[in-house]
């Protein structure tokens, strides 16, 4: 059976300030329910592609499309539509002056103007699946990284996204922070929910992704199921890039 | 030191204060309405105003309030139009103040992380939206410091009104040492009427930053009472 697709690009290509390309010619598609993890070396463009998929930066050429429907930056609807798309970044971007029942209300109280009584009610079972139900008063500099990552997954979750963008959500977390947020993740990804993962981290994108791509240069250079392309990696610079997560070979 | 005389002159201060105070006051409100406007125009790029909006902060931070006030006072009744004393001296402190306060604005939004904005996006907020419940708030709180430096500055500014035949606290004290000679008492009592006056706001302002600080945000150990 053929599953919906509902995100597309097409010959995607990006420059900051007309530079060198940093993504030179992205086609990719992602269909309901699947999880992607983009992996590659730092530099190559990963966060700028998730970036464009959320209509964060302008691109050069090519398009993208939300279920057949082409999406452009300065459109109008640019704003519907990123309310179906959810991003996480890696720095943690809470809002220092809002508490966390704050952060997580705001969107869908001021964008899709829900009931703040019943928003009140699925954020506290949000907060509670990710065990932060007793910090929903607490400020954001009151919460470890690890914490402040989960209620920015809440936070995402909340506007009830089609699709969840997350950019090294844990890069910048203490290691021990790094498990109880991956353990979200999964359990998201279970759920079935649409997801696109750039991470660092192997074993976890091993066992979450449907499909994995290796981008270099701005290029999807790979492409595979993960359980092949962990362990038979076809091309000499995904086996190279790999290579750098075993220690044991050095 | 003439006692008798400074108990004798504390009423004509008094009221001088007072005038001193109001039009303060009102020229650091409307100094604030013009900042906010002008750092809304210089951070969202709208074009034809931003020229303007730069040429007003540029005039208005590069000549003296004494040369606006004169301006006020002397050229504009040549243009037609007359203000009173203390119009041309809320008027001249509002046109002053207007573009520190635009500065201090404009600072306190640049210093917002961009990545709160596209935070803000990626949930579907628009960018007005984003600006008033995310950026705003946060701009608010880092620029209280130097909001409250300008107050303090524009409270001292308000010195140079004499020139414009306002019965301010220099008036007063230039009248007296004019009339009787007096200027030890004259002068005294000057600096301690605007002591009192800058003293209490000066304290306010620094517990006021100490509760807004940015970086302070539920830290509830920095928040009295809590
Ligand atoms: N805002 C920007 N302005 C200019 N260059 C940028 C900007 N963001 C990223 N780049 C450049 O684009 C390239 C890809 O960056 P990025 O997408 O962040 O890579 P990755 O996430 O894979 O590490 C890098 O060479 C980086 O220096
Ligand atoms: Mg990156």
């Amino acid at each position: 059976m053929k599953q919906e697709v509902i995100l597309t690009t097409k010959n995607l290509k990006k420059s900051y300030d007309n530079e060198q390309l940093v993504l030179k010619d992205m086609s990719f598609s992602l269909e309901k329910g699947e999880v992607v993890v983009v992996v590659g070396p730092s530099g190559c463009g990963k966060s700028t592609f998730l970036r464009c998929l959320n209509m964060l930066e302008p691109i050069d050429s090519g398009t993208i499309s939300f279920k057949d429907q082409v999406i452009e930056r300065d459109r109008k609807d640019a704003y519907t539509i990123r309310q179906k798309i959810g991003m996480v970044f890696q720095s943690y971007d809470l809002f220092p002056h809002l508490t966390i029942l704050g952060n997580i209300l705001l969107a869908p109280l001021k964008v899709q103007k829900r009931e703040k009584q019943e928003l009140i009610q699925e954020a506290e079972q949000l907060l509670k699946r990710v065990g932060l139900l007793d910090k929903k008063d607490a400020y954001p500099r009151q919460l470890s990284g690890g914490q402040k990552q989960r209620v920015a997954i809440v936070r995402a979750l909340m506007m009830h996204p089609e699709i969840l963008l997350l950019d090294e959500i844990t890069a910048a977390l203490d290691p021990e922070m790094v498990r109880e947020v991956l353990q979200v993740v999964l359990e998201l990804a279970k759920e079935g929910m649409t997801m696109v993962i750039v991470t660092h981290e192997m074993e976890f994108a091993k066992a979450v992704s449907d499909r994995v791509l290796f981008m270099d240069q701005g290029l999807v250079v790979e492409e595979g199921k993960p359980e092949d392309f962990f362990t038979s990696p076809q091309t000499e610079r995904a086996k190279q890039f790999l290579n750098t997560f075993h220690y044991e070979a050095i | 030191m003439d006692f008798e005389f400074i108990r004798g002159n504390v009423p004509l201060y008094v009221e001088a204060a007072g005038i001193t105070l109001r039009i303060s006051f009102l020229g650091i409100l409307l100094s604030t309405v013009i900042g906010l406007l002008c750092s809304l125009v210089k951070v969202f790029k709208i074009p034809v105003l931003g020229f303007v909006v730069n040429c007003y902060i540029e005039i208005s931070r590069n000549t003296p309030l004494l040369i606006q006030l004169f301006f006020l006072y002397f050229g504009l009744p040549k243009l037609g139009i007359v203000l009173s004393s203390e119009g041309c001296a809320i008027t001249g402190l509002a046109f002053l103040g207007g573009s520190y306060m635009a500065e201090a604005f404009r600072t306190g939004i640049e210093q917002v992380p961009k990545i709160q904005t596209e935070t803000g996006l990626s949930l579907g907020l628009t960018k007005w939206q984003v600006f008033l419940h995310i950026i705003l708030p946060q701009a608010i709180a880092t620029s209280v410091p130097v909001f409250c430096a300008n107050i303090i500055f524009l409270i001292k500014e308000t010195s140079v009104f004499s020139a414009v035949a306002l019965a301010d606290l220099m008036f007063v004290a230039k009248d007296l040492i004019g009339i009787y000679y007096k200027t030890d008492e004259a002068l005294f009592m000057l600096v301690t009427a605007y002591l009192m006056i800058l003293l209490p706001i000066s304290l306010l302002c620094s517990w006021v930053e100490r509760r807004v600080r940015y970086a302070e945000f539920g830290n509830s150990s920095a928040v009295p009472g809590k």
